[in-house]
């Protein structure tokens, strides 16, 4: 599709626009298997379909990304552990060390109350995330522009920028926030902070409402601001990467506005590197301060 | 866009992440950490009393130096006196020795003396007779002039 528009320049502006929204709309559809309306099982070759399939149906592109991320960052950090050293630590080891003094020095800053889960827990959410987010910076048609050659109809390769991948991982957080919500404070304690302040006990409805709120808002929070700040930063990349080859169309210096482009597209992936590293960083940080909040006593 | 069981399954593996990570990467790499924290707080801990050691080695040994030079001295100073003893008692000896063989000699000397008076006496009694004889013109008879003889030998 892209390479149709860059090459585009012979067609008019009306068709342009056209295959403009079209390029958009192709780079924000998820690669997605589920029973298609003929009862069959497959992949979706459009948005409807895709939609039309419900919720029993897998992105496939986010799952085989996230999970290969996350295994190449499991496995670089296991491949260290396994033959960690208490001697002079060199090459990977010295970047995982710094990794694991980096996130426990974070986690003691935020975190108060003991819990053995809390550090490795955030050390996968960091770079989990980081990496997933780091994908953003892979030109974006190279990898859909290849697998469509192949015959695969979408791919979006940044995972966090699909609301089902920031959604699980923060519901992973919600849930473990009510569970440690209840194992140190007791169901009855957990219930009496939900309803008993900041109102006292004439207010509980009220107070139930504020607080339910409160607690919903954690995990939506989490997961709307990675997916926001991805899905935001994907669709400006798009955005430039549409602008010379929609221009091309109608401008006889369409060589420098492709120019352009790759300057914009420069820019906005060094800023972008600030944005990957940060909402990793925010999406880890938040998720230690919910579990602290979780573990501490409200009087 | 669309939400669906892909929630479910990236919640699924944010757990086993979550768990591998915990089990298998924080546990081990940590007590390496803390391994080796300890490692280096123990070696400076030996080194601070390695330290504290030396600095007590080199105190004893100053002090086993100056004990030695002391006894040193001291060795020194009575050998000296002995010495000194030595030869006193040797100087004493000597004398005693001298004096004895001194005294011998006299002694010799004075026998040497009795005996050449003893026999000049006896020579001058002849030469006496002798020459008593020769102004006499005679014989003397010995027998005689005995007593009168040894009369003169004595006074002699």
């Amino acid at each position: 599709m892209s390479s149709e528009l860059a090459h585009g320049t012979g067609e008019v502006a009306h068709e342009a626009a056209h295959t403009s929204a079209e390029y958009i709309k192709h780079h924000l559809q998820n690669l997605t298997y589920g029973q298609l309306s003929d009862g069959t099982w497959g992949i979706a070759h459009s948005a409807e379909e895709a939609k039309a399939m419900g919720f029993w149906a897998l992105n496939l592109d986010t799952l085989i990304m996230s999970l290969l991320l996350g295994a190449v960052i499991m496995f670089m950090f296991r491949s260290v552990a396994k033959s960690v050293v208490t001697g002079v630590p060199s090459g990977l080891q010295n970047f995982c060390e710094w990794a694991i003094e980096f996130i426990d020095t974070s986690v003691r800053g935020s975190f108060s109350a003991k819990n053995a889960l809390v550090a490795p827990l955030a050390l996968t959410i960091f770079f989990w995330v980081f990496s997933m987010n780091l994908m953003d910076l892979i030109p974006i048609d190279w990898v859909p522009g290849l697998l469509g050659m192949m015959g695969v109809p979408f791919f979006k390769v940044v995972p966090s920028t699909d609301p089902n991948a920031t959604f699980g991982m923060a519901i992973g957080v919600f849930l473990l926030v009510l569970y440690y919500s209840v194992k140190m404070k007791g169901f009855g304690g957990f219930m009496g902070e939900l309803t008993l302040q900041p109102f006292g006990k004439w207010g509980m409805p009220v107070n139930f409402l504020l607080e339910g709120v409160n607690l919903i808002a954690k995990p939506i929070s989490l997961a709307l601001r990675l997916f926001g700040n991805m899905y935001a930063g994907e669709m400006i990349f798009i955005l430039i990467a549409l602008m010379g080859g929609a221009w091309a169309g109608f401008s006889m210096g369409g060589v420098t506005l492709f120019g352009s482009q790759i300057l914009l597209s420069l820019g906005w992936a060094i800023f972008h590197i600030l944005i990957v590293t940060l909402q990793a960083f925010i999406f880890m940080t938040l998720t230690v301060v919910y579990l602290d909040m979780a573990h501490q006593e409200h009087h | 866009m669309n939400i669906n069981a892909t929630l479910l399954a990236q919640l699924i593996m944010f757990v086993l992440f979550v768990w591998f990570c915990m089990k298998f990467v924080w546990t081990p790499i940590v007590a390496a950490l803390d391994a080796r924290k300890k490692q280096i707080a123990d070696g400076l801990a030996d080194a601070e009393r390695a330290k504290h050691d030396l600095e007590l080695a080199s105190k004893r040994s100053a002090e086993i130096l100056r004990e030695a030079k002391e006894k040193a001295g001291e060795i020194v100073a009575s050998g000296e006196k002995r010495a000194s003893e030595i030869v006193e008692e040797a100087k004493g000896q000597a004398k005693v020795e001298g004096d004895r063989i001194i005294a011998g000699a006299k002694a010799e000397i004075d026998q040497e003396v009795f005996r050449a008076k003893e026999q000049l006496r006896t020579q001058v009694s002849a030469i006496a007779l002798a020459g008593a004889g020769k102004i006499l013109g005679r014989e003397i008879d010995a027998k005689a002039h005995n007593d009168l003889l040894d009369k003169l030998v004595a006074e002699i």
